[in-house]
């Protein structure tokens, strides 16, 4: 076994003091930057650069460091989530649909616990996948031209209904809200510029960091003056933080799912950890929500997500290792140090450089384990961060966001516009809109007008391109069903679930 | 980190008080250099303002190490906003600048800021531009391609990994105006977020040809998956780079050279502008920085003060005029 020989050599690679306490190093680091709100992951390993490079590590090191403190994040992101309802980064955002409730009924560990195992079956899977179908994967990657692209984002968008079990039309108006901030920017297939109204801080778009942040945390901050200031409902009990067996139970066929999911997911460039964990949520909905619990704190719309992001994780790395080409935000600053550090990615890497592929794989097996042993501990520990008076927090929350936004944007224009968004998301709140479908518009309403826009111009206008392939047929295919089965069997299946009036403090 | 944080805290301080007892003096003497990447971590011009930086102090030229920091936005146009506006007047402030730059300007996309509001100070070398197909295609030379372009150019598209009128785009068109194609218009050109974006397009065969930088296409390329009709330099590359024919040879005189450099404040006094420019000669030629070059596959490119300040303005002339062909700009 060709591939097992190259692992022991990597973990050889690997386990040196120095490699150990740099992954050590990057998943603590990891971890605390994926729960700020506003730092993600990409932040992350971007903020980290200089270190690597001030230390003077070589590639390999510098690359452990790096995506440990990737996978950390990843990880990390789901504690805010959970807790407060604002997603750390951008893939935790639909951590906050179940991961939320299930705090707001006192069940905050047993929340962190479990999706911190999911975190490590998602991630853990998906290095293993990079480890044995690196090469295979490359093909698939390889078979998305641009009509297949919009067809997969449209899909997306098909399921939308998914995410939002109260109202399907404001769902689907948030969806058109952030389709719609997405448009602002430079366009990439005219070069002309769209809503800047001359503002260079326009010119490269929104950043959907400060839209997530402005959107989720000003607006809690803002609902939480408006009720002068009385401790407000999360839950500050505190109860055990493992995992009963039942609910594990329940969450196998969730984590399996998401996982599967989001890896896929993560291997197509373009697609990368957001899109893998919307659909791995909506899939699991539409697969086991029987009793419409989903949103509401169901265990397994907590477990889907989080195997899910964290699966992708793992897939992005194939492309960029293999093809050179960054499947996310993360994967483009660790590229661009993979290049710093003369090494090139692209088909030949695996032959050229095993020490830095293998080591790299391994050390990823190193730093998960890592992350596991640190999340499941500190569970406790981040459960505290409830029992902190919402008077104390609050503010608190307030200032990590405003740091956080001008740490990564230096720019005092971005926290005008922040705040917008704030005063914005709060609105959104008062009238029951909910917010993740604004997050998935901006986040990718760009890439799939890109991607029509760029098939059409290939075809030379000629609509027919969009479902010229087997693949794009397959893929419009689940759209078309991901959208009209609900209307079908939800109304004949699902017994008719009252309007939940809940308090707005749940933007869904 | 703590050490780290204790020199920055230090440098800050002594920054303010160099602020506040700045005056004219007759030899320049750097203090407290700062070099702004337009760009988050990790991109290019980050690494010309680290790698410069780093080697600048290692030479002697600054006293300290050069502080690199972050400026991204709107591709360069919120560092280039700020050095106009707020900091015109410094002498230790150095701003990773490339043809990204230069394109920009040229279209007006700064905010109507122009070229003249700085001053060009150095170019440390260049990545020059590429026009491949994959390994299966029926072009075989930058002629048959053109000879198609001319005749049908709705049968091929081409990838490239800058937006509509960016570098990746002009590069095509300028060789395509060497061709003798009148209407540049009618070239299909497909914008994609990156490079690599772009030529794993051509590999999966959903595109016909790719553009970009032969740092891009390096990977693809020794794997044999791409096949590079023709490099837009002025002679044949140097190393295992030399197979690769220029388009000059093949008859069609296309030069495309995406360089890397820095521009410093319009105000900066002439003093400064002589020792920088002077550094940065130096710094082109000493065996450390070539040594940079060619393990990161930069190709030679050393120009600085005047020369460089002619190259710009001509550059920019260049990409004003096609610009205004296909329309971008009035």
């Amino acid at each position: 076994m060709e591939i097992f020989d190259s692992l022991i050599q990597g973990f050889a690679v690997a386990l040196t003091f120095q490699n150990l306490g740099l992954a050590l190093l990057g998943c603590f680091l990891g971890t605390i930057i994926g729960a700020m709100p506003g730092l993600g992951p990409s932040n992350g390993v971007a903020i980290l650069i200089p270190l690597a490079f001030s230390l003077g590590l070589p590639a390999t090191p510098a690359l452990i460091l790096l995506t440990s403190v990737y996978y950390g994040a990843m990880y990390g992101g789901r504690i805010s989530s959970i807790l407060l309802n604002i997603p750390g980064d951008e893939p935790a955002l639909m951590t906050t649909l179940d991961g939320y409730p299930m705090a707001k009924q006192g069940r905050a560990g047993e929340a962190l616990a479990l999706s911190g195992l999911a975190s490590f079956v998602g991630s853990f899977v998906a290095t293993i996948g990079v480890a044995l179908f690196a090469p295979l994967l490359v093909k698939l990657a390889l078979l998305f031209g641009p009509a297949e692209y919009f067809a997969l984002f449209t899909l997306a968008f098909a399921t939308l209904g998914g995410v939002s079990s109260k109202n399907q039309a404001k769902a689907a108006m948030a969806a058109a809200l952030g389709l719609g901030i997405a448009m602002i920017g430079i366009d990439g297939s005219t070069g002309a510029q769209r809503f800047t109204f001359g503002e260079i801080h326009l010119l490269d778009g929104i950043d959907f960091l400060v839209a997530i942040v402005g959107l989720f945390a000003i607006s809690e901050v803002l609902l939480f003056m408006e009720h002068k200031g009385v401790d407000s409902s999360i839950g500050t009990k505190l109860d055990r933080i493992t995992i009963p067996l039942a609910t594990l139970k329940r969450s196998i066929g969730a984590m399996a799912r998401g996982t599967g999911i989001g890896f896929v997911a993560g291997v197509l460039p373009g697609a990368g950890a957001s899109l893998g964990s919307f659909v791995a949520y909506t899939v699991e909905k539409r697969v086991s929500d029987r009793d419409g619990t989903f949103g509401k704190g169901d265990v397994r719309g907590l477990a889907a997500p989080e195997a899910g992001n964290n699966a992708s994780a793992g897939g992005a790395l194939i492309p960029m290792l293999s093809l050179g080409v960054p499947g996310s935000g993360t994967t483009a600053v660790l590229l661009a140090m993979l290049l710093t550090l003369n090494i090139t990615p692209g088909p030949l890497l695996f032959t050229k450089n095993p020490d830095v592929v293998w080591g790299l794989i391994a050390a990823l097996f190193i730093a998960n384990f890592m992350l596991l042993l640190m999340n499941i501990p500190l569970v406790g520990l981040f459960a505290r961060v409830l029992q902190v008076p919402a008077r104390i927090l609050m503010p608190a929350v307030a200032m990590i966001s405003f740091v956080g936004i001008y740490g990564i944007s230096g720019s005092t224009f971005e926290l005008l516009l922040m705040v917008g968004f704030g005063v914005a998301g709060y609105v959104l709140r008062k009238l029951e809109v909910p917010l993740v479908p604004v997050i998935l518009g901006i986040l990718l309403g760009n890439q799939m007008e890109d991607n029509l826009r760029r098939a059409l111009q290939i075809s030379n206008g000629d609509w027919g391109i969009l479902w010229a392939s087997p693949l794009a047929i397959g893929l419009w295919t689940f759209a078309i069903v991901g959208f009209v089965a609900p209307m079908i069997v939800g109304r004949l299946v699902r017994p008719r679930v009252p309007a939940a009036l809940a308090e707005t403090a749940d933007p869904d | 980190m703590s050490t780290f944080t204790r020199a920055s805290l230090a440098a800050a301080i002594v920054a303010s008080t160099v602020c506040l007892a700045g005056g004219p003096t007759a030899a320049f003497e750097p203090k407290n250099v700062e070099c702004i990447a337009p760009a988050n971590p990790g991109g290019g011009w980050d690494f010309t303002c680290r790698q410069a930086g780093k080697a600048l102090y290692e030479m002697g030229k600054t006293p300290g190490p050069v502080q690199v920091s972050n400026k991204a936005g709107g591709g360069g146009a919120v560092a280039y906003a700020e050095v106009v506006s707020k900091r015109n007047s410094e002498n230790n402030l150095i701003v990773a600048a490339s043809t990204a730059t230069t394109t920009r300007l040229a279209q007006g996309q700064f905010a109507g800021l122009t070229a003249d509001q700085v001053r060009w100070l150095g170019a440390l070398g260049a990545d020059y531009g590429v026009i491949g197909v994959a390994k299966d295609s029926p072009y075989k030379s930058l002629g048959d391609l053109m000879t198609v372009l001319k005749e049908d150019p709705g049968k091929v598209s081409i990838a490239g990994g800058s937006a509509v009128g960016g570098w990746d785009h002009l590069k095509v068109l300028i060789a395509a105006k060497a061709a003798g194609i009148d209407d540049v218009r009618t070239i299909k050109y497909i914008a994609y977020q990156g490079g690599g974006e772009a030529v794993t397009q051509l590999v999966g065969g959903h595109v016909q040809a790719f553009t970009g930088d032969i740092s891009e296409a390096l990977g693809f390329m020794e794997s044999g998956d791409l096949r590079v009709l023709a490099v837009l330099a002025p002679e044949r590359l140097p190393g295992n780079l030399a197979d690769i024919p220029t388009a000059k040879e093949q008859g069609i005189d296309a030069v495309g050279a995406n360089w890397r450099g820095f521009y410093g404040p319009g105000g900066m006094t002439d003093e400064a502008y002589e020792y920088w420019s002077q550094a940065f000669e130096e710094l082109y030629a000493s065996d450390a920085w070539q040594k940079i070059m060619a393990d990161n596959g930069v190709m030679p490119f050393g120009l600085s003060g005047p020369e460089l300040q002619s190259f710009v303005d001509e550059q920019i002339i260049e990409i004003q005029e096609i610009s205004r062909e296909i329309g971008l700009i009035k």
